[in-house]
């Protein structure tokens, strides 16, 4: 029985057979000709016959798919067989030689970029034409489409990594669970899983040889794959299916067994997300990640546009707590009209609060129409801005804030400079939240997308832990009593999560998917227990153990499967 | 050779939906019709029925546009396009 050790990221327990996601098309290298037995009149007339098919197969899929990956479907099988595009392959072919392959990929490079360097909403459109050539090419080569598989039978995915823009085509009642070989516990495909309640696992090196319908088993809490499951994985996997069912369903009460109140909030990114949050018995809105206004648009959204955006969350939340991070672009989520995509080191340059230095204006009108958002709601609302690096800065936003008649104005911690000095900070503003997955990113100078180092990149690392607490003496020594709590993927951990009470966070926000599960966890420890364990994970030597240990103390994950 | 020319009134421009509309009425008439910016040469005039031709034709709101076309029926069919161009196909959502 072959096996394959990844790290879980998501759990659930089940069987189902493999599907492989195609590797990307390769580039046709430079100056491939024709092969002599090709003449160049039946080259154009493949190349037409393969832009046609590709175009056939977007045009059927754009009639069952809905929402954004409808247009886009649409819009690419428009370009597919566009008489540009083919035009000035069929040239290269004529003129010069060039293969089919070769000669698509060339035509299409160009118009890419013309199309870039008109920017704004053109540029973006540039990687539709850089869909398609992959396409094209692969019809050529007779090697199946880049992306997730089309299929009408349910499989379980394995990949090298997922890309955000495969969310819009990944059908969760189709795909079973998740499996890569690439990506670290932070990576998009985690975080595409935990949003969609799919059992996970990442960074398992060895699964891409797997063939294409073999039965495996996952486990999405162990980190498990297992190919030809025996009888006991079997009844595991049907086991998992009852559980998820008991797990469903949130009372709507944070609590530990001893009655220690720790609020479980939602992370949401917009109005959508937020009634099922709310539906999920939610106890408020822990991030509501305002990105969702600003992204796929060339320029900033209008008052009355972000007015309208803010309000239906509020709305979604009558009487709860509604902590609003204010714009957060750059590094892996680029705007045209705020950040420069050519800096060297996007991670480490201007994103979050630092693009009012650049951009000054954006964020005081964010907060203007956030304000005029929450008047006449019930919502509690809060305002915290990202990446907040000094006292200093925490100040300024501060002052914004009130000059907008916001007046709980918060930071996120997700730099370490603002774990270390949050006593100052908190000096400043009213909250502090934990970013878990930036402050892991930055503590560990490990970049959160790269599989490699996916066992640095853990909120487990004893030195993460620390930082949090830091954070929480910060908030202690300060004296008022402002609340910490945690936003990061680290909450939706159910051991995770007892740890952070341990700690002595106060409230915990995460995907809707996992309240019930950290619920259930939170319900069977004391604070007692709790601050035990945060002790036991602290002193661990490294991250594998600290997790290890305090799972080891916490059976009940055992018998909930997660 | 008829020549007409049109005001481009979609407010973003000739982006993506104006231009898949406007290259599919193109497409479905049996001449060939070019597009290009008004004041440039004849010979930069690009396809009229390829949506990637359009798009990289970058016509912002309120520029004028010159459409080119030869053949029976040039006159009728280029008044009909210029009609689509002049729409403001975003205020229709």
């Amino acid at each position: 029985m072959q096996s394959f050790t990844g790290v879980g990221v998501s759990p659930g327990r089940i069987v189902g057979s493999v599907r492989q996601m195609p590797k990307a098309v390769s580039e046709p290298p430079a100056g491939e000709l024709l092969a002599s037995s090709i003449t160049a009149e039946d080259a154009a007339v493949a190349l037409r016959a393969a832009a046609k098919a590709v175009q056939t197969e977007l045009k059927e899929r754009s009639v069952t798919a809905t929402g954004a990956g409808k247009s886009v479907l649409e819009a690419t099988a428009l370009m597919a067989a566009d008489p540009m595009l083919i035009k000035g392959a069929v040239k290269l072919i004529t003129n010069n030689g060039t293969s089919a392959e070769r000669a698509i990929w060339e035509s299409a490079a160009s118009v890419a970029e013309i199309l870039h360097n008109l920017g704004g909403y053109m540029a973006e459109r540039s990687t539709d034409v850089l869909d398609v050539r992959s396409r094209i090419v692969a019809e050529l080569r007779g090697v199946p489409a880049p992306g997730i598989p089309a299929s009408d039978t349910p499989f379980i995915l394995v990949a090298d990594d997922l890309a955000p823009a495969d969310t819009a085509t990944l059908n969760p009642a189709i795909v079973l669970a998740l499996v890569t070989s690439g990506g670290g516990p932070q990576s998009h495909t985690a975080i595409i899983a935990r949003a969609l309640g799919l059992p996970a696992v990442v960074a398992a090196v060895g699964v891409d040889a797997i063939t294409d319908g073999t039965e495996i088993y996952v486990d999405g809490a162990a980190g498990s794959v297992t190919v030809d499951p025996d009888a006991d994985q079997v009844a595991a996997a049907a086991a998992w299916a009852t559980t998820a069912l008991t797990l469903a369903v949130f009372d709507g009460n944070g609590v530990t067994a001893d009655g220690h109140l720790v609020p479980l909030l939602a992370n949401v990114g917009g109005a959508k997300d937020a009634v099922k949050a709310a539906a999920a018995n939610a106890q408020g809105v822990g991030l509501l990640r305002t990105e969702f206004c600003f992204l796929d648009r060339d320029e900033e959204p209008t008052h009355e546009e972000q007015i309208t955006a803010y309000r239906g969350v509020f709305d979604a939340f009558p009487g709860k707590k509604v902590v609003v991070r204010t714009l957060d672009a750059g590094a892996d989520k680029p705007l045209p009209f705020l950040t420069d995509a050519s800096e060297p080191n996007p991670a480490l340059g201007v994103r979050g609060y630092r693009t009012d230095f650049t951009s000054p204006g954006v964020l005081k009108r964010q907060l203007a129409a956030i304000a005029a958002a929450a008047e006449g709601t019930e919502a509690d609302v809060w305002v915290m801005a990202p990446m907040i690096s000094t006292a200093d800065e925490a100040g300024d936003f501060a002052a914004m804030c009130a000059e907008a008649g916001l007046t709980n104005p918060g930071v996120m911690v997700e730099v370490p400079s603002a774990a270390l000095t949050a006593e100052t900070i908190l000096g400043k503003v009213n909250f502090a939240s934990l970013g878990t997955n930036d402050l892991t990113q930055y503590a560990m100078a490990a970049d959160r997308q790269l599989g490699p180092l996916a066992a640095l990149n853990t909120p487990w690392q004893p030195a993460v832990l620390r930082l949090i607490q830091l954070t929480v003496a910060g908030s202690l020594a300060e004296g008022n009593q402002k609340p910490v709590g945690v936003c990061g993927e680290a909450a939706a951990d159910p051991a995770l999560a007892v740890v952070l009470v341990g700690l002595g966070v106060n409230t915990l926000s995460m995907t809707a998917r996992a309240l019930s599960a950290v619920g259930a966890v939170l319900n069977t420890v004391t604070l007692a227990e709790a601050q035990r364990l945060a002790t036991i994970a602290l002193a661990a030597p490294n991250a594998l153990e600290a997790r290890a240990q305090v799972r080891a103390e916490l059976p009940v994950l055992d018998e909930l499967g997660l | 050779m008829s020549e007409r020319t049109a005001t481009i009134a979609s407010r973003v421009g000739l982006h993506a939906r104006p231009a898949a509309i406007f290259a599919g009425a193109v497409g479905a008439l049996d001449l060939e019709v070019t597009i290009g910016l008004e004041g440039d040469p004849i010979d930069d005039a690009m396809d009229a029925s390829s949506i990637l031709s359009l798009m990289s034709l970058g016509a912002g709101h309120g520029q004028v546009v010159v459409l080119r076309a030869e053949g029976a029926g040039a006159d009728e069919a280029l008044e009909s396009l210029v009609a689509i161009l002049e729409t403001d196909h975003d205020a229709a959502e």
